[in-house]
C-alpha cells in the first residue's frame, strides 16, 4: 500500500469486549476507523454489528446491565470514549448517529433541526436559521421542506423523515456520524438517496454505517469490516474484501452461502 | 383422516357462529345492566330535584328552609378544594413518575416502592382522613381548612396520578428517548423537550381521573372536619375583611372553614323533613355534572393534545 494515500485515522477499536450483564456480545475487537472515509459494517443478524456501532456513542450507558472492557481511541485528542472518566453526553455531542428506523421527535421540522444546538444552548434565532438551513442542505432535503419548516415532521414521507434525521445529527458539526442500518424501513428510491448523500457527506464527517445489505456496503463505503458472532472477522478496503476475502468465513457470506 | 365435506365445514362454522351469537348476546345484557343503573340513578335525580335546580339554588347558602336552601358555599368549597387538590398533587405526582420512570435505577427499593404506591391506591379513603386528622390539622396547624382538605385529597389520588404518569411515559417509544439523547442532550433535556410535552395527555387524563374520584369523597373530609352548615365564602382575594379596611390576602381563602358538595347532599338527605331530600337530590344531580364536565374536559384535551403526537 503507498503511503501518499493512506488516511488519517479517526478513531480505533483496541481489544473491545462487550457484556450485557453475563453475555458477551463483542470479543475482542481490534479496528481502524478512518477519518473522512466511510467504513462498512457488515454480517449476519445478531453478529454484534449495531452493538459495536451503539458503543462509539455510549448508547449503553442507558441501560443498566452493561459493560465495556478494552478501548475506543478518538483521534486527533487520542481520548478513549469508553473511559469511565469520560461523560457519555460529551461523547455524543462528537459523535452523531443516524438510527435504523426514522425517528423524527413529534415537533416541527425546524425545531428537530435545532433540537441539537438548542440543547447546546443556542438561543440566538439567526444563528438557528442559519444552521438550521445548512444542516437541512447538507441532507439533501431543504428544497423538499424550506417552505414547510413548520409543519410537523412526522407528516413527512419516511425517506424524508430519515433525512430530517440527518440534518438532526449534521446540525452540530459532529465528528463522526453512526448509522445503524438507515435504509432498512425505506424503499428503493428513498434508499438511493440516503446511499448519494452518505457518498456526499464523507467530505465533511466520517462515517460509520452498519448495512446488512452486501450491496449498500460496496456502493457506499471504502472499509468493510465482516463480523460474526462478535468477532471482527476480516476488515480491509472494500473492494478488497469484496473482490478477494482472506477468510472462508467473508467468502462464505459475501458469496451468499451464508447469513 | 378424510377431508371434510362442504356439508360438514358448513356445520362446524354454524355451530361457531351459535356462539358468537350467544356471547354478542350476553355482552349486550351485561352493558346495558350497568348503564341502564346510571340512567335511572341520573334520571331519577334529575326528576326529584327538577323543582329545585334554578339560579337561587346555586346563588343561595344553605337554610333551614328547604326551599331557600342552595348550594353557593359547598359549591364554590368543592371548587377551591379541587384547586388546592390538583395544585399539590400534580408537581408531586408527576415528578414522583417521571423519576421512577426515567431517574431510579432498577433494583428492589424501586420494586418495593412500585408495590407501595399500587397498595396506596386501594387505602380506603377514611384512613387518609385519619392521617390528615394528625398531619395537617394539628401538626402542621392548618385547621379545619381547606388547606388540609384539599392536601387530604391530593395525598388520597397521588398514587392514581403517579401511575397515569409513569404509563404515559412508558407509552413514549425508546428511540425518541435515545434520539434525544444521542444528540447529546442530558436525561432533564430529555424529560423537559420530549417525555413531559408527549405525555401531558395521558398524565391529564389522569389526573383529571384523580380528581373526579375526589370531588366525590366524603369520608375523608368529614374526618378533618369540614362543616355541615356553613353561610359564608372563604375570602376572596384582596377582598375587605371588614376588619379595619384591611384586606385578604392572595391566599386567605386556603385558611378558610368550608363545606363540599358531598357533605352537603349528606347532610340534607339526613335530615327528617322529607323536603330537603328534594335539595339533596338538585345537589346529587349538580354533583354528577361536574364529574362529567371534568371528564368531557379531559377527553377534549386530550384529543386537543394527541393530534399532534405521533410516531
Amino acid at each position: 500500500m503507498q503511503t501518499h494515500d493512506k488516511p488519517q485515522l479517526k478513531a480505533e477499536a483496541r481489544n473491545l469486549n462487550f457484556y450485557y450483564g453475563q453475555t458477551q456480545a463483542l470479543k475482542n475487537i481490534n479496528m481502524p476507523i478512518y477519518d473522512k472515509k466511510v467504513t462498512a459494517l457488515i454480517g449476519p443478524s445478531g453478529c454484534g454489528k449495531s452493538t459495536y456501532l451503539r458503543s462509539f456513542n455510549r448508547m449503553h450507558d442507558l441501560y443498566p446491565g452493561n459493560r465495556y472492557e478494552g478501548e475506543i481511541r478518538f483521534f486527533p485528542d487520542n481520548s478513549n470514549l469508553l473511559s469511565a472518566d469520560v461523560d457519555p453526553i460529551e461523547v455524543r455531542m462528537r459523535v452523531g448517529m443516524v438510527f435504523q428506523k426514522p425517528n423524527p421527535f413529534p415537533k416541527t421540522i425546524y425545531e428537530n433541526v435545532a433540537y441539537g444546538l438548542r440543547v447546546r444552548g443556542e438561543k440566538n434565532k439567526r444563528i438557528l436559521d442559519e444552521k438550521v438551513e445548512n444542516a437541512l442542505r447538507g441532507a439533501a432535503i431543504w428544497d423538499e421542506v424550506k417552505d414547510r419548516l413548520q409543519d410537523l415532521a412526522p407528516n413527512l414521507s419516511g425517506g424524508q423523515q430519515q433525512r430530517l434525521c440527518i440534518a438532526r445529527a449534521l446540525a452540530t458539526d459532529p465528528e463522526l456520524l453512526l448509522f445503524d442500518e438507515p435504509t432498512s424501513a425505506l424503499d428503493p428510491i428513498a434508499t438511493g438517496a440516503i446511499e448519494e448523500l452518505v457518498h456526499e457527506l464523507k467530505t465533511r464527517v466520517t462515517i460509520l454505517i452498519v448495512t446488512h445489505n452486501m450491496q449498500q456496503a460496496a456502493r457506499v463505503s471504502d472499509y468493510t469490516a465482516y463480523m460474526y458472532l462478535g468477532e471482527m472477522i476480516e476488515f480491509g478496503k472494500t473492494d478488497e474484501i469484496f473482490i478477494k476475502p482472506q477468510d472462508k468465513r467473508t467468502e462464505d457470506y459475501i458469496t451468499g452461502r451464508m447469513g | 383422516m378424510q377431508p371434510m365435506t362442504t356439508e360438514q365445514i358448513r356445520v362446524l362454522i354454524a355451530r361457531g357462529k351459535l356462539k358468537d351469537t350467544l356471547f354478542q348476546g350476553l355482552g349486550i345484557i351485561c352493558l346495558s345492566i350497568g348503564l341502564l343503573v346510571i340512567f335511572l340513578l341520573v334520571g331519577d335525580m334529575l326528576m326529584r330535584g327538577l323543582d329545585r335546580l334554578n339560579i337561587e339554588f346555586f346563588t343561595e347558602f344553605a337554610s333551614r328552609r328547604a326551599s331557600q336552601s342552595g348550594i353557593l358555599s359547598a359549591w364554590v368549597g368543592t371548587l377551591l378544594v379541587m384547586l388546592v387538590t390538583a395544585a399539590a398533587a400534580v408537581p408531586l405526582g408527576v415528578a414522583a413518575g417521571i423519576y421512577l420512570e426515567e431517574y431510579a435505577k432498577r433494583n428492589w427499593i424501586t420494586d418495593i416502592i412500585e408495590i407501595n404506591i399500587t397498595n396506596l391506591a386501594a387505602v380506603p379513603s377514611i384512613v387518609y382522613g385519619l392521617l390528615a386528622l394528625g398531619i395537617f390539622v394539628y401538626t402542621f396547624g392548618f385547621g379545619q381548612s381547606i388547606l388540609s382538605a384539599g392536601l387530604t385529597l391530593a395525598l388520597l389520588i397521588l398514587p392514581i396520578v403517579i401511575v397515569a404518569t409513569r404509563e404515559a411515559i412508558r407509552s413514549i417509544p425508546a428511540m425518541i428517548r435515545e434520539g434525544s439523547m444521542a444528540v447529546g442532550a442530558t436525561r432533564w433535556q430529555t424529560c423537559r423537550y420530549h417525555i413531559i410535552p408527549y405525555a401531558m395527555p395521558g398524565i391529564l387524563t389522569g389526573v383529571i381521573i384523580g380528581l373526579a374520584r375526589a370531588i366525590g369523597e366524603t369520608a375523608p373530609i368529614i374526618t378533618i372536619g369540614a362543616l355541615t352548615f356553613i353561610a359564608f365564602l372563604p375570602p376572596a382575594p384582596f377582598s375587605a375583611t371588614g376588619v379595619d379596611g384591611a384586606s385578604a390576602g392572595l391566599f386567605d381563602w386556603v385558611m378558610s372553614p368550608f363545606t363540599v358538595m358531598p357533605i352537603q347532599i349528606f347532610n340534607w338527605t339526613s335530615r327528617p323533613d322529607p323536603a330537603f331530600e328534594v335539595n339533596a337530590a338538585a345537589a346529587g344531580f349538580v354533583l354528577m355534572g361536574m364529574v362529567l364536565t371534568m371528564n368531557a374536559i379531559a377527553i377534549y384535551l386530550r384529543y386537543r393534545m394527541r393530534k399532534n403526537i405521533k410516531w
